[in-house]
């Protein structure tokens, strides 16, 4: 009987795939961009992190995806405190996580297939191994006939697809996008949206920072709302909730 | 480009830093002077470390000996008899009395075009030459001379080996010293190039770097990139201070333009290492600055 309970916490606490437990961060000496939060992301669901300009969206997929560290508090990524975690350490976790960023950040002397391919190539595969799934998932995302193209000759939109498919090519277990839909137009960010839906149909856990109102109504996801680098509103949290979230995914 | 069909089978990842970069042919140019400067230098200290050797070896062999005469001996009896019993001893392959023009020669730029040096005590002088093998110390020399009750003082030119082989020393080490300076200023440029080419390609390093890639494959990157540039570069320097050199040897070697400094075909060997030394320069070079650079993303 007493061990239904442990196997329970156990179990909810693999679940939980982001912690933040009290944290804080800032740009070295500058004020708090972020202050005091608290919240846990669980396998397979689906957030939006919403919040006027400078709110603290890009800061806080910052400190999940491991390119800052809070100035207190815990991040705990994957049940790791990354805190404790040495700069050695920090490449394996960064594997498991696919960004979308803000200003994509895709290499103009590398094809799009060449950037769709990039994480797999640091992953340590093959060619061999990887170029017929890099082919498919470009296909998939609507780029099967420009592989070879170079981004600078790319549409907004393109570039968009092509920075998810970088980001989710090597299928981590969680997706973060920062204003995915910040340069395209209400068409092209609904079927981006569904793009990332998809993905969390797939199993990965997504979560978009945006202030697009709208799309955050259309999709009816829960949303991590920030005012001045705290949160006003928190997602429904427990495996209850999780497990909902995932049903109204499906 | 976008419109040609894809090949997945021929498909061979590109590399993560583009191939070419504007500032390559400035950085080429710079290394290669850097890398003739140290060729050169390294030339001409083996060429100077050669001309003492040989200066020194010369001096090595031989030694003079002042004769005055004593008491009613005329000066060429005592040259004769000084010479005579160097002759004879273990260590001198040669000794000759000099005619006493030559005497006269030495001591007219002090006394004047006089016609009377007949009735002055002018010394003689005695030219000895060493064995090779096992050269008279100017001790024994004297040693033999002060038993022939002879009134001489021997020469062994230590003073100007000494100054010769000190001068080679202070050659070497400048030339060294310069070599050094050469290597440090070649690998400021590189770590100079290392950072714009980092600060250039902060998208490359942001996204490999966020995408999981480890410090040490992203300094690899750019290790690899600034050594091969560096080789060619040294590759260019090399050749341009190898035909120098061999320009300089056909135009007379020692004997020719450079007296001072006899150049030999075997010192163009010297320039051999170059590219691999600024390969080995430039890597250090960029690993430790691209390493320094990533750490604080």
């Amino acid at each position: 009987m007493s061990r239904k309970p442990n196997a329970g916490a156990a179990r909810e606490a693999a679940d939980e795939i982001v912690r933040f437990d009290g944290v804080a961060m800032r740009y070295g000496r500058g004020p708090e961009v972020l202050s005091d939060l608290n919240f846990v992301l669980r396998r397979g669901s689906f957030h939006f992190v919403t919040g006027a300009s400078g709110a603290g969206k890009s800061s806080l997929l910052k400190l999940i995806y491991l390119a800052a560290r809070p100035s207190s508090g815990v991040v705990r990524l994957f049940g790791e405190d990354t805190q404790s975690l040495t700069s050695s350490q920090l490449p394996r976790l960064r594997r498991r996580i696919g960004v979308v960023f803000q200003d994509l950040i895709l290499l103009d002397h590398l094809s799009a297939f060449d950037n769709a391919a990039l994480p797999l190539r640091i992953a340590g595969y093959k060619p061999a191994e990887y170029r017929n799934d890099v082919a498919e998932l470009l296909a998939w995302v609507g780029l099967g006939r420009r592989m070879l193209a170079l981004p600078p000759t790319l549409a907004g939109g393109e570039k968009q697809r092509l920075a998810i498919a970088r980001a989710v090519v090597n299928r981590p277990e969680i997706l973060l996008a920062d204003e995915p839909t910040g340069n395209v137009d209400q068409e092209m960010a609904l079927r981006i949206l569904r793009l990332f839906v998809e993905l969390n149909r797939l199993g990965t856990t997504v979560v978009i920072a945006t202030h697009d109102q709208d799309l955050v109504a259309r999709s009816n996801k829960p949303v991590l709302h920030l005012e001045g680098g705290r949160i006003t509103a928190l997602p429904p949290q427990g495996p209850v909730a999780a497990g909902a979230d995932r049903s109204e995914a499906e | 480009m976008s419109g040609a069909p894809f090949d997945l089978e021929r498909w061979r990842p590109a590399s993560f830093l583009p191939e070419k970069d504007a500032r390559d042919p400035a950085l080429i140019f710079v290394v290669a002077v850097l890398c003739f400067l140290a060729c050169l230098t390294a030339m001409g200290v083996i060429a100077a470390d050669r001309a003492a050797g040989g200066w020194a070896s010369q001096l090595t062999g031989e030694a003079t000996v002042i004769v005055r005469a004593r008491g009613g001996e005329t000066p060429d009896a005592a040259a004769a008899r000084a010479a005579e019993t160097l002759a004879g001893l273990k260590g001198v392959a040669e000794a000759r009395a000099l005619e006493r023009e030559k005497a006269y020669d030495l001591v007219r730029p002090w006394l004047g075009d006089m016609s009377d040096l007949e009735d002055l005590p002018v010394p003689r002088l005695v030219a000895v030459t060493l064995d090779p093998e096992e050269p008279a110390t100017a001790e024994e020399l004297s040693k033999a001379l002060n038993a022939q009750g002879l009134d001489t003082v021997v020469d062994d030119h230590s003073i100007w080996i000494n100054d010769i082989r000190r001068a080679a020393g202070v050659v070497r080490w400048t030339g060294a010293g310069v070599f050094l300076m050469i290597a440090l200023a070649a690998g400021a440029v590189i770590a100079f190039a290392t950072r714009a080419g980092l600060a250039a390609r902060k998208d490359v390093v942001e996204v490999l770097h966020l995408t999981g890639a480890e410090d040490g494959y992203i300094a690899t990157l750019f290790q690899l990139r600034f050594a091969r540039i560096a080789a060619v570069a040294g590759a260019l320097g090399a050749a341009a201070a190898a035909g120098l050199g061999a320009m300089l040897r056909l135009a007379g070697g020692g004997q020719g333009l450079t007296p001072a400094l006899p150049i030999a075909w075997i010192d163009l060997l010297a320039c051999l290492p170059a590219p691999l030394l600024a390969a080995a320069v430039a890597a250090v070079a960029a690993r430790l600055t691209a390493a320094a650079l990533i750490r604080a993303l």
